[in-house]
């Protein structure tokens, strides 16, 4: 078990109330291993992501778990050792390429930067290895845009800039933020491709977050499903297509459009709206938009347990088996 | 084969040669350049229709989709609407036909107006164009309400307070107000979970047949596209390449952009894993004239000629065009 996450929570401590983004989730992801966080926008994904590297911007911060990378407890680090973990040992990359590069460095200013903090490489070495990630991220005349500028560059490029600077200290987790959300299905597909072979490469285990399953169909090995500060089911990524146990996760895949299955054909979406985090409903907080809840949902927030083979699911109402 | 894009029985919508240029760069300065986001677009939406138009960021489908509206002036070309020169309509006659065509924008969060209560949005329309009298208005905003699935409370609420699926609903409710033929919907549901997507596109398609509309509908999602239109059209770089039934398009396309993209698209059935088709180098630049066909640098088929002359939006099949030399 590379990252081992026990009852995570990272509260936003707001005028109007307590923000509880993330609360109580657990999970883990496995060297080599490709998991997925899927959810709706405002869920908490990224909160995950922010809380393991622990990021999280103020008025927030995570309030109780543990967060075991290669059996240490990210969150009882000194800063210093943080520092080196983030560079190290965990990489991360953004939605948006263009907000997380720095518009007044040049491309190659930002890597050897990052090579230079955390491989301790001298100015050659660094300008040499620079290259090299750039030419292994599937960037064209590599040595070209080591002096170019972030606006310079397409959408794509500048995520596999993003991509060439996480991994540029080895990680043996990468965190992918909706990678491929602000990039054209074509674009998408080849990020998603070079995402795999880097993987095969490094050996590396990523943490895939998206809000579109179809996404990470094709790449993730399990997946994660979120609704408003939990997890509600795990399971092996074809179990979960092939069966989905938790109520929402079934909405969810059957409001996807898919194509080639004709056209015309009314969309099952879900009733209702994502709730408000200030506002969460009691008990399960998709009580209100399921369909097989009844009133026993309506007490407390059902346990993530045990359903089956390599899956969980936290609904009183699932199937086990 | 025989035919053009634009003749077509039952027309509602026509666009012949259209092209809508936006200037680029320093004017006195170097070299004036014009960035080319409609360039040559011959087009036909039928009545009671829905086309898809679907491309990649910056294929000019936005730029399109106003142009017809006039809402961006054309540079050159021809739009018909019901045998109505749009292009040579000023003033009161263009209002006119405004009332018969209306636009359905991306962003919820910035097409309503703030300040405004959902009451009032939806009644600006039928005020500003006299469409019943005044005290009738209550009744017809409630109606319109809850043709989108919205209680008529919702009236007295300002858009902060609705959820992004509730604001397109009152988006889509003031652009019935007016009772338009034809509407452009420009990525409606692309701001939206999916959740609430599928409740979106439910309702597009509910009005468009309950009400005979018809709709150019601009998405850059294939999936989404195929679920609700009758026939696609795919644009890259300013052009229309492929136009046909959406079940011709989605099941055989022709064209070497359209079964590269169609490729791409991920897929959440593992039975139904297509293979992918790369394709070389970047998206396009919309800047200048291209010589030849516009997709030949990236193609996997190109062949001379394709970067000589372009190939012309022609009938490879009974109600299928595509633009490509080698098809």
């Amino acid at each position: 078990m590379l990252l081992n996450v026990q009852d995570l929570a990272s509260y936003f401590f707001l005028d109007e109330g307590e923000l509880k983004a993330v609360d109580g989730v657990s999970f883990h992801v496995d060297v080599k291993e490709t998991v997925a966080l899927v959810g709706e926008s405002g869920c908490g994904k990224t909160i995950v992501a922010l809380s393991l590297i622990n990021l999280i911007p103020p008025p927030g911060r995570v309030v109780r778990g543990r967060i075991l990378f290669d059996g240490r407890d990210l969150l009882r680090m000194e800063s210093d050792e943080l520092r080196q973990v983030r560079g190290g040992g965990i990489g991360m990359i953004f939605q948006e390429p263009g907000a997380a590069l720095n518009p007044i460095y040049t491309i190659g200013d930002q890597i050897t930067g990052v090579l230079r903090l955390h491989r301790s490489l001298g100015k050659h070495q660094a300008q040499k290895a620079a290259i090299e990630l750039l030419g292994e991220t599937g960037i064209p005349e590599p040595e070209k845009r080591m002096n170019a500028y972030p606006f310079e560059l397409s959408g794509g490029m500048q995520q596999r800039v993003l991509i060439a600077i996480a991994i540029s200290g080895r990680p043996k987790l990468l965190i992918a933020d909706e990678p491929t959300t602000a990039l054209d299905v074509t674009v998408q597909a080849d990020i998603l491709d070079l995402l795999a072979y880097l993987q095969e490469q490094y050996g590396m285990a990523i943490l895939l977050i998206s809000h579109d399953i179809g996404v990470v169909a094709d790449v993730a090995e399990r997946i994660m499903v979120m609704y408003p500060g939990k997890i509600v089911e795990i399971a092996d990524t074809e179990d979960l297509f092939r069966d989905p146990r938790h109520p929402y996760t079934k909405a969810l895949l059957s409001s996807v459009p898919r194509l080639g299955v004709g056209h015309n054909e009314p969309l099952k979406g879900i009733p209702g709206a994502v709730p408000d985090f200030l506002d969460l409903p009691s008990g399960c907080t998709f009580h209100p938009r399921c369909t097989i809840g009844d009133s026993s949902c309506t007490s407390e927030f059902p346990p993530l347990v045990d359903i089956g083979y390599r899956r969980k699911c936290a609904c009183y109402k699932a199937e086990t088996g | 084969m025989s035919g053009t894009v634009a003749d077509s029985a039952n027309a509602l919508l026509t666009v012949s040669g259209l092209e809508t240029y936006f200037p680029f760069g320093n004017r006195w300065f170097g070299k004036r350049e014009w960035v080319r986001a409609v360039d040559g677009v011959d087009l036909t939406v039928r009545r009671g229709e829905v086309l898809g138009l679907v491309g990649e960021s910056g294929c000019g489908k936005t730029t399109l989709g106003r142009s017809v509206l006039r809402l961006v002036e054309p540079t050159r070309g021809a739009v018909d609407f019901d045998g109505v020169d749009l292009l040579s309509l000023k003033g009161r006659g263009l209002r006119a036909m405004r009332r018969r065509m209306q636009i359905i924008f991306q962003d919820p969060y910035k097409s309503l107006s703030p300040r405004m209560q959902i009451g009032q949005i939806i009644a600006e329309p039928l005020r500003l164009h006299r469409i019943v009298p005044e005290h009738e208005i209550e009744m017809r905003v409630q109606g319109l309400l809850t043709k989108v699935g919205l209680e008529p409370y919702f009236m007295s609420r300002y858009p902060h307070e609705m959820s992004g699926g509730q604001r397109q609903r009152i988006a889509i409710a003031r652009t019935l107000a007016l009772e338009p033929e034809f509407i452009v919907a420009d990525e409606p549901v692309s701001a939206l979970d999916v959740s609430v997507q599928a409740g979106i596109l439910n309702i597009l398609l509910e009005l468009q047949r309950g009400e005979g509309l018809a709709m150019l509908f601009i998405s850059h999602d294939l999936a989404v596209v195929e679920h609700i239109a009758d026939r696609v059209a795919v644009m890259y770089r300013g052009k229309i390449v492929e136009l046909a039934e959406t079940d011709r398009v989605i099941g055989s396309p022709l064209h070497p952009y359209t079964q590269a993209l169609l490729s791409a698209v991920p897929s959440i059935d593992p039975a139904t894993k297509r293979k992918r088709i790369r394709l070389p180098g970047e998206p396009p630049s919309p800047i200048g004239a291209v010589v030849g066909c516009p997709f030949a640098p990236r193609c996997p088929e190109a062949q001379g000629v394709c970067r000589e002359s372009a190939p012309a939006l022609e009938p490879k099949a009974a109600g299928h065009f595509a633009a490509c030399h080698f098809r």
